[in-house]
């Protein structure tokens, strides 16, 4: 037994020291689950395609939905060069609703987006809603009747999607709109099938089982296009002009260079025009969804500030 | 026979030396990591996920290795439970119960074979079950709204007062602060955090681990600390191994009714292996009643937590799955698991992907044989590991557990948090406070909270919607029943049973040694 300990305490010094001088990706949260495929994925690809001469090292960093990773960039590591950090839309959404203990979005860069989950609203199998403006019609006429199941707490981005579609279709009172938070878009779908919510807000990736088993019925995809492969028409298509997508992709430290952020963003493009990626997001329900640097940048900024207005609108923030 | 040729399936992959040999070393693994204090089985799980990826194994491959590891750690937990008195891992918190009052009493080779033995039978049967019937049990999980789930969670704390033997209004306490603890981090309802004195550590809330680590394993130390070694769990001694065949024979209905309670806890997503335990503890210690003997040392309360446990552990993947959705800690970072090696388990994995379903069962029917031969002929080797002088042992719990939560939570506020569980459970000692039911209020508290409120959401604030279902009218009144009804029955029972509850009175000290071999 003391040499299985040894062996493995000797095991976890290499693998320190063997951070030092690689790479290394920070995922927010406890393996699996989205920050954990993004570091897995892109660190992996990076290495294979040769972007990175050794293998990304990945650190899980829970704490906070991802504050406790924030604040350790922007505290101890704002200088990091070889530092980069999963992030997603939840990211945004938080640093909106400042719940990263007073933290701000310009505390860090983002590096890109190379890929994104689109958001869907599914209903049972059996339910009497056939298209999304049944469903909103039947919340414009009493909010109260729908309830809405998702993967994510109250305020949260499943959240703020059945919020913009209600906006958007010209419902007022947002704040009498049901929602629940459970454990994860599966947990979520069970909740909605088994009849306790009417609706369910969550990912594309969450729901594929689950359409081809012929469970559940899906009223729109919340993206610009129709997802590959699947007949769900976009919201758009149904008036309701909202997207909705939950981005893969990574933030760096602020103090780094410019060439090293410009180094960042061109790696990061190389990963996204790889066939190794390709396959990695087919395989798991992502749509193309590149933006990087600079546009990037603009892109979360303006997010950061839709989302914040809509939190304040129903109380989330102040 | 559809399911023998599945099953034929499932052994022609399962069955290469490779594979094998994979299970073998999953178990062994899983065992150590389960027998130390501090690491359970998702940090066993966790720990060898990278190493799954870089030797490049397939699909089938990693998922028997990382089973292995995951019933070896839930076998495993027990081994600590009994000897130390420190669970190895949550789920094997209600071992020590009466593991460590029969180990004190010298009978520690039988509490761990017999314990071992229901091990076996629990996960024998939750594989057999997950083999027999998971497509239709994933079924089960659509009946269990908000509702439903908040009764269940009631039913294991009304019955929580009757895990002490002496002082139900102690316990009472300790699970109310349990709870307490519970309520701090980010309210899931309103995303507004609670408690936490805006520190970012405690957004989360307190990890159950860091708790259960602090209050068992931390303050066993400090115990031993001040009393130099004596009335500390350390230094049980393990004479010889022999297999008691009448206790086994003795506890075989025991382990069969906890084996299907647990397997049932185990399917419901979000209850998991520790209510399993709990669960089957309770109800075995209600069926025997005060004259039972629970708590001071009995095989029956050692051989229900243990059957319970195993059979969640396996009642766990059926939702995992059938659904996608986690029955528990392991099970989610067995998910993530199979997402990344491309499976993606839901309604169609079954008829997708038979290789890998049956290939798992297969596999975990293997394991367990594997893991029955580790555990009852051969546990002198796991019992050596905690054998070791106590001068070595103690700097190696506080090792273990220093670096365990380090690993899993990659936090030093959590250190700091779990020595502060230390001298709270050191304290409590002091006053002979349960510290289990601590425990339990806060792995449970929250998620009864959560049901609650989302009960009201989805109902517009109408109470009635708590019993509008058959579901949930039959849970509260199993609650109400499983508070109420020891009240009473102690007064029925209290003249003949004057000698056992005496005996009871004194949970430390061991009863008369009784010898079966």
């Amino acid at each position: 037994m003391t040499h299985t300990l040894r062996a493995a305490t000797l095991a976890a010094a290499l693998l320190v020291v063997g951070a030092a001088s690689a790479a290394e990706c920070i995922a927010p949260a406890n393996p699996g689950g989205g920050w954990d495929f993004t570091c897995r994925q892109i660190g992996k690809i990076m290495y294979d395609i040769g972007e990175v001469d050794q293998p990304v090292q990945v650190t899980n960093m829970a704490g906070a939905g991802g504050g406790l990773a924030f604040q350790t960039v922007v505290n101890e590591r704002t200088d990091d060069e070889d530092l980069m950090v999963a992030a997603s839309v939840a990211t945004v959404t938080r640093l909106a609703q400042n719940a990263y203990g007073g933290a701000s979005a310009d505390q860090v860069r983002f590096v890109g987006a190379i890929g994104a989950d689109p958001g869907v609203i599914v209903v049972a199998a059996d339910s009497p809603y056939q298209t999304l403006t049944d469903l909103l019609d039947a919340m414009k006429e009493d909010p109260s009747s729908i309830a809405f199941a998702g993967g994510s707490a109250a305020g949260g981005f499943d959240h703020l999607k059945v919020l913009q579609l209600a906006q958007a279709h010209g419902i007022e009172d947002l704040r009498s709109i049901k929602y629940i938070g459970v454990d994860g878009g599966a947990d979520a779908i069970t909740q909605t099938v088994g009849g306790f919510t009417q609706g369910m807000t969550g990912d594309m990736s969450e729901i594929v089982g689950f359409i081809e088993s012929g469970e559940v019925r899906p009223l729109a995809v919340l993206s610009e296009d129709r997802v590959e492969g699947f007949d769900i028409p976009t919201a758009r298509e149904q008036g309701v002009d909202v997207i909705g997508v939950n981005w893969r992709g990574l933030y760096v430290p602020k103090d780094i260079s410019d060439e090293r952020f410009q180094e960042w963003a061109d790696k990061l493009t190389a990963v996204a025009e790889s066939d190794e990626w390709k396959a990695a997001m087919a395989a798991n329900g992502l749509a193309p969804f590149t933006r990087v640097a600079d546009d990037f940048q603009a892109f979360v900024d303006e997010s950061i500030a839709s989302q914040a207005e809509l939190s304040r609108e129903i109380g989330v923030i102040q | 026979m559809d399911i023998l040729s599945n099953l034929a399936l499932g052994f022609s992959i399962a069955l290469s030396p490779w594979t094998l040999m994979l299970a073998v070393i999953g178990c062994f693994i899983g065992t150590i990591v389960g027998a130390l204090p501090g690491l359970g089985p998702s940090n066993g799980v966790a720990l060898l996920i990278p190493i799954t990826f870089s030797m490049g194994l397939d699909a089938t491959a990693a998922l028997v290795l990382l089973t292995s590891v995951y019933y070896g750690a839930m076998y495993g937990g027990r081994i600590s439970s009994i000897l130390l008195n420190i669970p190895g891992d949550e789920p094997a918190m209600m071992t020590t119960l009466d593991g460590y009052p029969m180990a004190r009493a010298g009978r520690a080779g039988d509490a761990l074979v017999i314990s071992g033995v229901a091990s076996f039978v629990g996960a024998l049967f939750a594989t057999i079950a997950l083999a027999l019937v998971a497509p239709m049990l994933a079924r089960v999980a659509y009946l269990f709204g908000p509702a439903e789930y908040f009764a269940l969670y009631l039913l294991a704390f009304s019955t929580l007062g009757g895990i002490a033997s002496k002082n139900q209004a102690k316990a009472a306490l300790a699970s109310a602060i349990g709870l307490g603890i519970a309520m701090i981090g980010l309210d899931n309802s309103s995303g507004f955090p609670r408690f936490t004195g805006g520190n970012l550590h405690l957004a989360d809330g307190v990890d159950f681990l860091v708790a259960i680590v602090g209050l068992f394993a931390v303050s066993e130390v400090f115990v031993f600390i001040e009393s130099h070694g004596k009335g500390s769990a350390i230094g049980v001694k393990l004479d010889r191994v022999t297999i008691p065949w009448r206790d086994i024979w003795v506890t075989r209905w025991t382990m069969l009714r906890s084996s299907v309670l647990g397997f049932i806890a185990g399917v419901l997503p979000g209850a998991g292996a520790s209510l399993g335990s709990f669960l089957t503890y309770m109800m075995e210690k209600s069926i025997a009643g005060p004259k039972g003997g629970f708590g001071t040392g009995v095989v029956k309360g050692v051989a229900a937590p243990e059957a319970g446990n195993n059979s969640a552990a396996g009642g766990a993947l059926v939702p995992m799955l059938t659904l996608g959705v986690p029955g528990s800690g392991t099970t989610a970072v067995l998910l993530a698991v199979l997402m990344t090696l491309n499976i993606t388990p839901g309604p169609t994995l079954f008829a997708n992907r038979p290789d890998v379903v049956w290939g798992l069962i297969a596999s975990l029917l293997i394991a367990n044989f594997v893991l029955l031969l580790m555990n009852v002929p051969l546990v002198k080797i796991f019992v050596k590991v905690l054998s070791v002088p106590a001068n070595l042992l103690l700097p190696g719990v506080m090792m273990v557990s220093f670096v365990g939560i380090y690993s899993l939570t990659g936090s030093y506020f959590d250190l700091l948090l779990m020595v502060a569980f230390g001298v709270m459970g050191w304290l409590f000692r002091k006053l002979d406070i349960p510290t289990v039911p601590v425990i339990l209020g806060i792995l449970l508290g929250n998620a009864m909270e959560n049901n609650l409120r989302q009960a009201m959401t989805l109902s517009n604030g109408e109470w009635q919607y708590l019993f509008s279902s058959g579901i949930s009218i039959t849970l509260w009144s199993a609650a109400v029943l499983g508070f109420v009804a020891p009240l009473f029955l102690r007064r029925i029972i209290k003249r003949p049973a004057t000698p056992m509850e005496a005996m009871g009175e004194h949970e430390g000290t061991p009863p008369p040694k009784q010898r079966t071999d």
